[in-house]
């Protein structure tokens, strides 16, 4: 392997890992709070099909991605309004919302399937992208690919030092004692769904106008799941998230590049290579438990009643 | 300006009156908002309603099939059960479905020429240890490593679907069959028995019966249900009491993985009678849902996983019959789902109509267990 | 297009010889993906609005799509029987043995089913012989490379994808004996972004011209996006990259679902195992893109038109495998059996047959 394979396979790993540090770095916000959204999927949809409609019929990329994120929005308020508001069990409505993004999203873009568009394409970043190797694989992305820099870099930012950090953290770890401290459990809670339901409208919107640009029913493949696995994987550490993402992206790339190789291993048992990687990272990253186990947030998946 | 507002009011105690009206006025609502759904595409709503919920069932054939749904539904459901009693997320029961699926097809092609039934018996556990071994891994990493199941099973379900590619793709596939991926049909010898010879259902819903009857009474009679109980409501008073608090997560997950592979195995001896790539239409996945539609509740996982079955053959109903799209499925199931969802908060609270508390004084508060 | 006519009409006659008429039927379809997947499902259920189109109210058509290929399976089809369908097509490998479960029980009901080998009284086979539209793209590919690398991304080694790849290769090794064809399998049926990650995983290892055996046109768009060329699959996938789309190898099902559909209304029925190519119009290939040059162009019409008159086959002899060693001699071609259980490589394919 020469360096400019390597190279390239680490600018389609940045590419790849990319959908899955928006919609991780989101869910990683709102467990933070407490609340545990299995929904990614069918948010994710929704942002991927109310994206492409957008792009179709106004033209412009710039609102086809703001109404993806409009999308995820919406989806994660139905979630908040019935694990927030009505408290119902948070997994069971996780899963219901998954089920209903996905027959949504179907129903939406029928008309949709075979609609090509052109998407969001790489933008060079000046001077960075120059620099050997890191330029090319960072800095010669799309505009989403950035803003995924950035994003990392708010969320990164509001846990390291920010009050409202320090208020979701409150209210995930112990809503009552914060509720005492004067902080509106609910608000925060609905704060953080609706920024995880933003983030992964935008992970929809990458997936229909920037990476493949189309619209193809289901076409997220399981990515929703991953990425909340990536969560726990990242103990709920941003820096974590983008680590794991881009393993898991690079593990993916890798399993086709080898068979390209000439790795004479069963496709199929290659492709296992992913889950298995992200398995055994996790093992060795487990090994100091008593930190991992902390770092939970200890009110995840309980909901949060004042009593009045 | 009026000053009221509606506001949810903890009861004093679970009102027993409403968690029986819940799921009925939650399937009313579903109708109703289903029924304005159908009239905007332009169907009569009645009909469309009648058709996705009671056509199904209309004959004895309907009723067999729906059993063959919640089969599997009620043991995957019934193991996932039992690990969310003890606050043990397993996600896996669909990679230890597909495992038993393919451990149980590996044993049903060792005998392809067996005339006597009795060779169903090292099948059956065959796949159960298949499900058994693939929850065993997830057991061995958390109590090892501490590694969280969520991660692992969800990752453990990707793998299986590979595993299962893998054999069918390659080393039980039919010789005679052309290189397609699927295996030999298994013969006769190594198929459930039939209730009836008009149907295709099989003793695998005795199965299912059975193993919710058998863990409903070790979870509520038994000293091993009880510190399961425990650990799931408050680790800390487990541990302080000296429960071993791995050999509990070890017996759980096991437990859950031996049914969800009985599940597994039941389904290609079953009505798919080989192996092929796509043994699960997501079982694993559909059995969370019905524990928490059933409220972890043995007469309620029944009635859960009956529900969901149902929505599934509607699904096809209404394509059939009226040309609607399955999309229309997943609005239906959600919609069913966060309705029933949104009712339970009718068990544990009443909303009243208040006059506006001025008075901001926060009262003591109370949360609700998830897993209640 | 013309062949297509030519067919019903040649049928349409036969079928009025045939004076038993029904006054209409009802036909129902089991698709295994979504019809809005833009792939196969796709184009059987544009085939299925065709046949409506067509007939008017003299047909009634139902389908399920997404239906599991597994225990579900059967429950659909014999629904789809018990109320009243004349003619059920299973449109996908895995029904086939719930088809003939369900045939057996249903004995006045006909049923095709897709790409299978199995047929009993009332079950007839159909296929189309998409490898001859892959062999003429093949042309396309091998003349139109210039680091003579060609990439495909295939889904799962079964043989109607094996014989895809030796068509393209054979195709690609007549014009260009120096070129290769790599395959990377993504082991999935239909995820567009793992198949653009598979597409530039070819293009890290010099392949120019790409081509996919997967159910999205993600291959395509990368293509497009790194301004190389590509050819499609399943239907006329030229929306998706204007410059890069050399052309595609399609399906058109009309054919075989309209004369179906009238032999049942005709009471001319009978199982069959059919396997239509160019000559009936089931396969084709999409219009060819302009940057193909002239002579090539006309190369390849020229080879279409020799498929059509049968005056040379796709795998006529003489054909290496992969070792060198000879299978087919010069003068003799693979009988049809042969190709339905392909299992191996033809030479001109880079890497190992993957044993799973």
């Amino acid at each position: 392997m020469d360096i400019d394979l390597i190279t390239n396979i680490l600018y389609a790993t940045v590419r790849t890992g990319t959908p899955l540090i928006l919609v991780a770095l989101g869910e990683m916000v709102c467990e933070k709070s407490g609340v545990l959204n299995l929904g990614q999927e069918g948010m994710l949809l929704m942002g991927a099909v109310v994206g492409f409609m957008a792009a179709v019929t106004t033209g412009s990329l710039f609102v086809a991605v703001l109404l993806a994120i409009v999308a995820g929005i919406l989806m994660s308020l139905l979630f908040g309004f019935l694990s927030i508001t009505l408290v119902s069990n948070q997994v069971a409505t996780g899963l219901a919302l998954t089920i209903f993004g996905a027959g949504l999203s179907a129903f939406l873009g029928s008309s949709y399937v075979g609609v090509g568009i052109t998407g969001i394409e790489p933008m060079s970043i000046p001077f960075l992208s120059e620099i050997p190797i890191i330029g090319k694989i960072f800095f010669q992305q799309d505009p989403l690919v950035y803003l995924s820099f950035i994003l990392f870099g708010v969320v990164f930012w509001i846990f390291k030092s920010s009050r409202i950090g320090l208020q979701i953290r409150a209210v995930g770890e112990n809503p009552e004692a914060a509720n005492a401290m004067g902080i509106n459990v609910h608000k925060v809670r609905y704060m953080a769904v609706i920024f995880g339901g933003a983030m992964t409208g935008l992970a929809g919107g990458y997936l229909s106008l920037a990476y493949t640009p189309l619209w193809a029913e289901g076409m997220s493949a399981g990515r929703g799941w991953i990425a909340l696995a990536l969560v726990v994987f990242a103990s709920w550490k941003a820096e974590r998230i983008m680590l794991g993402a881009y393993l898991f992206g690079a593990a993916s790339i890798m399993h086709l590049v080898m068979q390209g190789l000439g790795f004479e291993v069963a496709p199929n048992l290659l492709a296992m290579l992913p889950y298995v990687a992200t398995i055994a990272v996790l093992v060795l990253l487990s090994s100091n438990h008593m930190k991992t186990k902390l770092s939970a947030p200890m009110s995840l998946g309980t909901p949060y009643r004042p009593q009045v | 300006m009026f000053n009221t507002s509606l506001k949810l009011e903890k009861r004093p105690s679970d009102s027993q009156t409403m968690s029986y009206l819940s799921p009925l006025l939650a399937i009313i609502l579903t109708l109703i908002c289903g029924g304005i759904l159908f009239a905007l595409l332009g169907h009569d709503p009645l009909e469309a309603l009648y058709t996705f919920f009671i056509s199904p069932l209309t004959d004895a054939y309907g009723w067999a099939e729906l059993g063959i749904k919640v089969a599997p539904l009620l043991l995957c459901a019934t193991g996932l059960m039992m690990c969310f009693k003890a606050k043990i997320w397993n996600i896996g029961a669909e990679g230890q479905f597909i495992m038993g699926g393919l451990g149980g097809s590996w044993a049903a092609l060792q005998f392809l020429d067996a005339t006597s039934s009795w060779v169903l018996i090292p099948i059956m556990l065959t796949g159960m240890a298949s499900g058994l071994v693939w929850a065993a891994i997830t057991a061995y990493l958390k109590t090892h490593f501490k590694a969280n199941e969520i991660l692992t099973t969800i990752m453990l379900n990707y793998i299986a679907v590979n595993a299962l590619l893998w054999a069918v793709h390659g080393p039980l596939k039919d010789p005679q069959g052309f290189n397609f991926p699927e295996s030999a049909l298994f013969v006769d010898a190594t198929l459930l028995p039939l209730i009836s010879d008009d149907y295709r259902l099989n003793i695998s819903i005795f199965f299912g019966l059975f193993a919710l009857v058998a863990v409903w009474t070790l979870m509520s009679r038994t000293w091993v249900g009880y510190q399961i109980q425990v650990l799931g409501e408050d680790a800390k008073a487990a541990r302080y009491a000296g429960f071993k608090e791995n050999q509990l997560t070890w017996f759980a997950l096991l437990t859950c993985g031996a049914l969800a592979g009985l599940a597994g195995v039941s389904e290609v001896t079953g009505p798919i009678g080989q192996l092929i790539p796509s043994i699960s239409p997501g079982y694993g996945y559909a059995a969370i849902i019905v524990v928490f539609l059933g409220r972890m509740n043995p007469i309620g996982l029944v009635f859960a996983s009956m529900l969901l079955a149902l929505t599934y053959m509607g699904g096809e109903m209404v394509q059939m019959e009226m040309a609607l799209p399955k999309s229309l499925t997943g609005l239906f199931q959600g919609m069913l789902l966060f309705f029933l969802l949104a009712c339970d908060l009718l068990i544990s609270y009443r909303v009243v109509l208040v006059k506006k508390v001025l008075d901001k004084k926060v009262s003591p508060s109370a949360t609700i267990d998830a897993a209640s | 297009m013309k062949s297509l006519k030519t067919l019903v009409t040649a049928l349409t006659l036969s079928a009025t010889v045939m004076a038993q008429a029904a006054d209409n039927v009802k036909v129902g379809f089991v698709y295994v993906g979504p019809t809005g997947d833009a792939g196969w499902t796709y184009s059987h259920d544009e085939a299925r609005k065709y046949v409506v189109d067509q007939l008017g109210d003299k047909v009634e058509t139902s389908y399920v799509e997404s239906v599991a290929e597994g225990a579900d399976a059967e429950r659909v089809i014999r629904n789809l029987a018990a109320k009243g369908h004349d003619l059920i097509f299973t449109t996908s490998f895995g029904y086939m043995n719930p088809t003939l479960k369900v045939a057996k029980r249903f004995p006045n009901v006909k049923f095709e089913h897709a790409t299978g080998y199995k047929q009993s009284k009332n079950v007839g086979t159909y296929m189309a012989r998409a490898y001859q539209a892959r062999y003429l793209t093949g042309l396309v590919a091998g003349k139109m490379t210039k680091s003579n690398v060609i990439g495909y991304v295939a889904s799962f080694p079964i043989p109607e994808v094996i014989r895809g790849i030796n068509a393209f290769t054979k195709g690609v090794r007549e014009v260009n004996p120096d070129a290769t064809v790599k395959v990377v399998w993504v082991s999935t049926w239909y995820d567009p972004a793992k198949e653009r990650e598979a597409a530039e995983t070819l293009i890290l290892q010099k392949a120019d011209v790409l081509t996919q055996h997967t159910d999205s046109a993600a291959v395509i768009q990368t293509a497009e996006a790194k301004g190389i060329y590509a050819i499609g699959y399943h239907s006329d996938m030229s929306a998706y990259g204007s410059t890069a789309h050399l052309t595609s190898a399609v399906h058109d099902w009309r054919p075989i679902y309209l004369a179906k559909t009238k032999a049942v209304l005709n009471d001319t029925w009978t199982k069959e195992d059919i396997w239509y190519g160019i000559k009936e119009g089931v396969t084709d290939i999409a219009p060819l893109n302009d940057a193909i040059p002239a002579d090539v162009k006309a190369m390849v019409l020229a080879k279409k038109a020799a498929l059509k008159a049968g005056t040379i086959r796709v795998f006529d002899g003489p054909i290496k495998d992969q070792s060198g060693v000879e299978k087919v001699a010069k003068g003799a071609s693979l009988s049809d059996g042969d190709l339905k259980g392909f299992g191996w490589y033809v030479e001109g394919v880079d890497g190992k047959l993957p044993k799973s």
